[in-house]
């Protein structure tokens, strides 16, 4: 009863058979290893399992592993690759890379506590500044209000997407 | 011994070392911890709030392929010791938890069997198979309700659901309220809530046979004391049992707690001889992690004509739900000994019942009964301030013990430790000003649009706290160890879980060794590793836990000074430890490098007579005292009339914690405090119906506070040092909770002023509020599950004069 | 948070989805984004034994211009809708209710057919299908028909479509002259779903008054339904402050609300009202033109 499934994640491509009820972040974190996609709620609705599902933000926990065959995924794990002149990212997957402009927005902002909801908070955030690449605070705040984030008031966070989408826009890809 | 270190980093808005790891998902939460062999546990859980249980027919699951164990109560026997309880109150009646429930339920969540499978998905399976039957039982749900006569008992043992009650009083109350011109009273509701940590909880346990070793990794604030407690239940060498903390994904208190699941899944490890694995879904959260708040207060203040306070009583009835966990009884005596807030009170009394319902157990969410108090103080100042026609503001500035009078004692037996509480106020009043926002209320008031101006103050008992004080230790230990190569190692006893103490205790110890924060390791949250320490709750990471790394760096420093003295030839007493190297204050020449001093300890050769080789200090820490942070906070809200929305336009925040040793870290938690109390206020409320079903059992009908909900919010400090530990420090983790949520009720209150409203309960749901403003208009409101939910409609007294007409506020909430 | 076990079907070809779907009956379900069945299965409160997954379907995610209507896929995404420029331009009023659907992940994800086959009492889509006087188009194997979005919802989670039917396409009016049209939402503050949503479209004639009014209201019933005693008081009226009040009085009539913890029958139908007006207000300054 298992199906066969094939996925480029971070890069690399995953042959696998799963079971077809295989959540996609179960998936990502029991088969394929990369623990740093979050489990939240069962609901859809707190956003830490939030990864890029061909360049579009989605909670894995909604995905179910099979129907995310063929698609190309990036994970916390591999985002930094994805920004220009970090190399293939195989560096920044043992934390030896550079880093993507809005992981470092959250580093220099302190837009994260407990770092629960920051992978999927990061990854929201990728996918607002890919089409608006000066958002306003409002706009940033509707676009991680699928989000949820229960230690930093989302004050730190707001500044982190600021600085993040400065820093883009000084050095498009 | 050595002269002041040099603050080059302490006090710095450095960023945090915990961050690498977390945002590129290198972290290591529970779930993330993967063993071989490892198998998953699932529970079967009651989904009765009362209920005999008349059998479990395991039979099926265990037939189950995949399954490796179905254990209920019975397959246990006394294998595994009762939840544990630390607090204890006099006369207070038994309700201690079994790990698995065995003839009786008494929450709606409470676990009846465990089953164990090769994989997740297989454990979830199984779990649907275990087929127990039920006798339902008349549930408790409403407190006021259960401890009226005639009510069913949870304990058959006991012949009322009173847990115990409780009684605290200093000066001549009676007196004070004989003697006064105005006595104002109130009812109201602190309602219960849910912690929601982003990460539920988790545990891992590995037992190794033939070490007879058992590891239990779980998502805790206090690794130390889980590990003594999971020992004393399974009944095994405590010396044997290693907890180990992994990354924490958030507490608030819920994992400052002893549960069932931890010492479960080390006897499933011990039992099964493989490594077991159970994470918590969040519906799981919601029903069976503590939960918070849960009070009816009853407040009367004894005013003299001019508004100056003589006297309160309160009484309290607190819903402890159906067990004790870790800290349930003592948590509502906290409002208790905090029930005067930062008002000069020559008198006060309070009187507690603590009261069994079939429902999870509270215990300890962020502020841990002082939020409670502090509403309580904080709304029946606004209450009182509107009935002597007083300004709230001034009400307060007129009750407040000056700078000069501290340390204070209040008549519910504390010292505050120090405070300029009009400082704060006046700080605050420089940030908005208040009489254009006055002014932009009276205003708006005539166009039908209905701002809300909140001022609340408050004072809260941090950095918990002197073992006496404390139901098991107050201290914390601190190891520093100065490696041979000048690395250095920092072993904390606290457990931080995003509170970024990697990073202060890492400024503080690059200060005071003359290193800078990358040659410093902070490590915590592993008992094998780190000495006994008691954990991070309370306010007290930095103010007990960093006192204790001070402390253990200040001992380093003085046999530092000694070797370098000894080396250079100069003075111990006179020497400076900084950049790296050791000199004299008086002839700098004679110096040391750092590496060359921390060489001659190791290598030995060279030593001060009566000096040991080694460079490492262990400090177990007794504070004197709690510390007193305290602040003053200011919002504007405005109220949708046509819809009872309340949205928060402004939020200011002064708040002073002493010393501050990062304040980007200080501003993460005041931001993060301020809005788990807007959650409180506007949207948060664990409600259970009368059959004792938790109807907010997921997050889609219990609201947290989104981004979108929340304005910018303009925090700063002013700063009082404490006198109590040797940096000043006081404790910042819960004041944004417990000094926000009467800032925000006082504004919704005052949106409702025109109403004729003195007093709402939380949360501000819009349809409580809508009926408030629109009273009469329709029928009479739906049934609620519980009659404590049901619209406040009483409590709304027309005024004289009819409000403008309502007219919706132009910018709307977005979303 | 674990679906039970089921079988997958991922068929290339709507011919291949209706057979499966013909030979398993009710024992199946479709999954298209997954954004309303997936939720349900996690919480086992649907366990399906055949998942028929029509998300590879080829040629279903389409926004386009046919036979002078917009045509959109079943399989095309809240996103798709919210940011395609063609509808913007001719139908707005879809891609604005799109916009206040759950929230960014959820519009990459879910699809207008799977929504509105769904059927949601809740959702925000069939408040503006309803408005726009849709057409929903659903497949058999025995050919396709047109089922307008008026006779679409019975009931609550339940359609028009039968067994072995499968949604394809919904086609919306292209929006002309002076008509202006707009959707507001009271949203549940945990979930996001409406507690009511209002679609509400208007056309003036040259003399300003309203030749015709459509609303569409979601949340209040078991169904998402048409204020059709609203829409009547205003034809032939100028949509002036007192008129549309009036008409939004009207909105909730005949309809029996449904309570629950986050509002009450007697708040949804205030709230009905409320946003009915809200909704006319935008679609009237819309309409002449005073807002865009």
């Amino acid at each position: 009863m298992a199906v066969e499934i094939q996925l480029q994640i971070n890069g690399k491509s995953y042959q696998s058979k799963v079971e077809p009820r295989l959540l996609l972040v179960h998936y990502l974190r029991d088969t394929v290893g990369l623990t740093g996609t979050h489990i939240g709620c069962e609901t859809s609705l707190c956003g830490a399992c939030t990864v890029l599902l061909d360049g579009k933000a989605v909670k894995s926990c909604t995905v179910l592993a099979v129907q995310a065959s063929g698609s190309e995924i990036t994970t916390i794990e591999g985002l930094a690759a994805t920004w220009k002149g970090n190399g293939n990212g195989s560096g920044a997957a043992h934390g030896g890379g550079g880093l993507h402009p809005v992981q470092e927005g959250f580093w220099e902002c302190h837009g994260l506590q407990c770092g629960y909801c920051t992978p999927g908070m990061i990854l929201s955030s990728v996918d607002l500044l890919r089409t608006n690449s000066d958002p306003s605070e409002a706009e940033i705040r509707q676009s991680i209000s699928g989000n949820l984030c229960r230690c930093t008031g989302y004050q730190h966070i707001v500044q982190s997407v600021q600085y993040a989408a400065k820093k883009m826009r000084g050095r498009k890809r | 011994m050595a002269t002041a270190p040099a603050k080059k980093y302490i006090g710095m808005p450095l960023k945090r070392k915990e961050d690498p790891r977390l945002i590129q998902g290198l972290a290591h939460y529970a779930d993330d911890i993967a063993l071989p062999g490892m198998l998953h546990a699932a529970f079967v859980r009651s989904p009765y709030a009362h209920a005999k249980v008349r059998s479990i027919d395991t039979s099926k699951a265990k037939a189950a392929p995949g399954v490796v164990a179905v254990l209920t109560a019975a397959d246990l026997g006394t294998s595994i010791g009762m939840v544990p309880c630390a607090a204890v109150i006099p006369d207070m009646k038994s309700a201690a938890r079994p790990v698995l429930a065995k003839d009786r339920v008494r929450f709606v969540g409470e676990a009846v069997a465990v089953v164990v499978a090769e994989d997740r998905y297989g454990a979830r399976d199984v779990a649907d198979l275990v087929e127990v039957d039920y006798e339902a039982l008349t549930p408790v749900v409403d407190p006021e309700k259960a401890i009226a006569k005639g009510a069913q008992t949870l304990y058959d043992q006991h012949k009322d659901n009173v847990a115990f009650r409780w009684e605290l009083e200093g000066g001549d109350v009676k007196k004070a309220f004989a003697q006064a011109d105005k006595i104002v009273k109130q009812r109201m509701i602190n309602q219960r809530l849910i912690p929601m940590a982003m990460e539920p909880r988790g545990v891992v346990a590995e037992y190794k046979a033939g070490e007879k070793s058992l590891t239990v990794w779980s998502s805790t604030q206090i690794p130390h004391l889980l590990r003594t407690q999971v020992a004393a239940m399974l009944g095994v060498p405590e010396h044997s049992v290693r907890v180990i903390t992994p990354e924490v994904g958030g507490g608030f208190g819920s994992k400052l707690n002893v549960y069932p699941e931890e010492a479960l899944l080390g006897y499933l490890a011990m039992h099964t001889g493989r490594p077991v694995k159970w994470i918590e879904s969040r519906r799981e959260n919601f029903q069976t992690a503590i939960h918070g708040r849960d009070q009816i207060d009853e407040v009367e203040l004894a005013f003299k004509r001019d508004g100056t306070l003589l006297g309160m009583r309160c009484r309290i009835i607190a819903d402890l739900g159906a067990y004790y966990q870790l800290l349930t009884p003592l948590i509502p005596t906290l409002t208790g000994l905090m029930i005067c807030g930062l008002y000069k009170i020559p008198a006060a009394r309070v009187e507690i019942t603590g009261v069994l319902t079939n429902k999870m157990s509270t215990d300890a969410y962020r502020g841990a009964g002082r939020p409670e108090a502090t509403y309580i103080i904080e709304r029946a100042m606004d209450v009182a301030a509107g009935e002597l026609k007083m300004d709230p503001l001034e009400l307060r500035r007129k009750n407040l013990p000056s700078p000069k009078e501290f340390p204070y004692a209040t008549p519910t037996g504390l010292i505050y430790d120090s405070a300029n509480y009009q400082g704060a106020i006046d700080l605050l009043m420089k940030k908005v000003d208040y009489k254009k926002l006055r002014a932009e209320q009276a205003k708006l008031r005539k166009e039908g649009r209905y701002l809300g101006i909140g001022i609340s103050t408050y004072v809260e008992i941090c950095a918990m706290g002197p073992s006496s004080a404390m139901p098991a230790g107050g201290w914390e230990s601190a190891t520093v160890r100065i490696e041979p190569t000048g690395k250095v190692n920092v072993l904390t006893g606290a457990s931080p879980h995003g509170q970024g103490q990697e990073t202060s205790f890492s400024q503080l110890a690059a200060d005071m060794l003359g290193l800078d924060p990358e040659d410093i390791l902070i490590t915590h949250g592993d008992t094998q590793v780190v000495p006994y320490g008691i954990g991070t709750f309370g306010s007290r990471g930095t103010a007990v836990g960093g006192t204790a790394v001070y402390k253990a760096l200040v001992k380093l420093r003085e046999k530092l000074s000694l070797i370098a003295a000894h080396l250079a030839g100069a003075e111990p007493g006179e020497m400076i430890i900084e950049g790296r190297k050791i000199y004299s204050k008086k002839q700098p020449k004679k110096s040391v490098g750092f590496q060359d001093c921390v060489t001659a300890a190791y290598v030995a050769k060279s030593l001060p007579a009566g000096v040991e080789p080694g460079l490492d200090a262990t400090v177990f820490y007794e504070p004197t005292n709690f510390t007193f942070p305290f602040g003053a906070h200011l919002c504007v809200v405005e109220i949708d009339a046509e819809t009872g929305d309340v949205r928060l336009d402004k939020y200011f925040a002064v708040d002073d914690c002493g010393n501050v040793l990062n304040p980007l870290l200080v501003d993460g938690q005041v931001h993060g405090g301020i809005v788990q109390s807007v959650g409180q206020a506007l949207l948060e409320e664990a409600v259970y119906d009368d059959q004792g079903q938790l109807i907010t059992g997921e997050l889609t009908d219990y609201a947290i506070p989104r981004a979108a909900d929340i304005p910018w919010m303009t925090t700063d400090r002013t700063v009082t040092p404490s006198p109590v530990n040797p940096m000043g420090v006081k404790g910042v983790g819960e004041a944004g909770t417990i000094g926000a949520t009467p800032c925000l009720a006082n504004a919704v209150a005052d949106a409702l002023a025109p109403f004729g409203v003195k007093h709402v309960d939380m949360p501000f749901k819009r349809e409580k509020i809508w009926r408030l403003m629109h009273e009469g208009k329709c029928a009479a409101p739906a049934a609620s599950p519980s009659s404590r939910s049901k619209p406040k409609a009483k409590s709304a007294k027309r005024a004289k004069r009819a409000p403008a007409k309502p007219k919706s506020a132009k910018r709307r909430r977005a979303r | 948070m674990i679906p039970s076990s089921f079988d997958y079907h991922a068929p290339k070809t709507l011919e291949e989805a209706l057979r499966l779907l013909e030979r398993h009956g009710d024992e199946a379900k479709l999954l298209a984004g997954g954004h309303s069945l997936l939720p349900l299965m996690k919480l086992r409160l649907a366990s399906p034994r055949f998942v028929i997954d029509i998300g590879r379907l080829r040629g279903m995610s389409y926004v386009r211009e046919e036979d002078g209507m917009i045509a959109i896929g079943a399989l095309t995404t809240h996103a798709e809708v919210m940011a395609s420029e063609l509808l913007a331009q001719k139908c707005p009023l879809l891609s604005e209710t799109a916009g206040e659907i759950g929230d960014v992940q959820v519009r990459n994800r879910g699809t207008i057919g799977g929504s509105l086959a769904h059927a949601d009492p809740a959702a925000d889509y069939p408040a503006a299908i309803l408005a726009l006087d849709a057409e929903i188009v659903a497949a058999t194997s025995g050919g396709t028909r047109t089922i307008a979005a008026r006779e679409f919802f019975v009931d609550m989670l339940t359609t028009q479509l039968r067994h072995g039917e499968i949604l394809t396409q919904v086609r919306v009016p292209i929006q002309r002259g002076r008509t202006g049209a707009a959707y507001k939402k009271l949203y549940q503050p945990a979930s996001g779903f409406a507690i009511v949503g209002v679609a509400a479209r208007l056309s003036l004639g040259a003399n300003g008054k309203v030749e015709s009014a459509a609303i569409g209201v979601t949340g209040l019933g078991v169904k998402a339904y048409r204020a059709e005693a609203a829409e009547k008081t205003l034809v032939g009226k100028k949509p002036g402050e007192k008129e549309i009040a009036n008409a939004a009085k009207l909105a909730p009539r005949g309809i029996e609300p449904l309570g629950d913890l986050h509002a009450s029958e007697d708040y949804r139908r205030e709230m009905a009202i409320v946003f009915t007006r809200r909704a006319l207000e935008a679609a009237a300054a819309r309409a002449s033109g005073k807002a865009k």
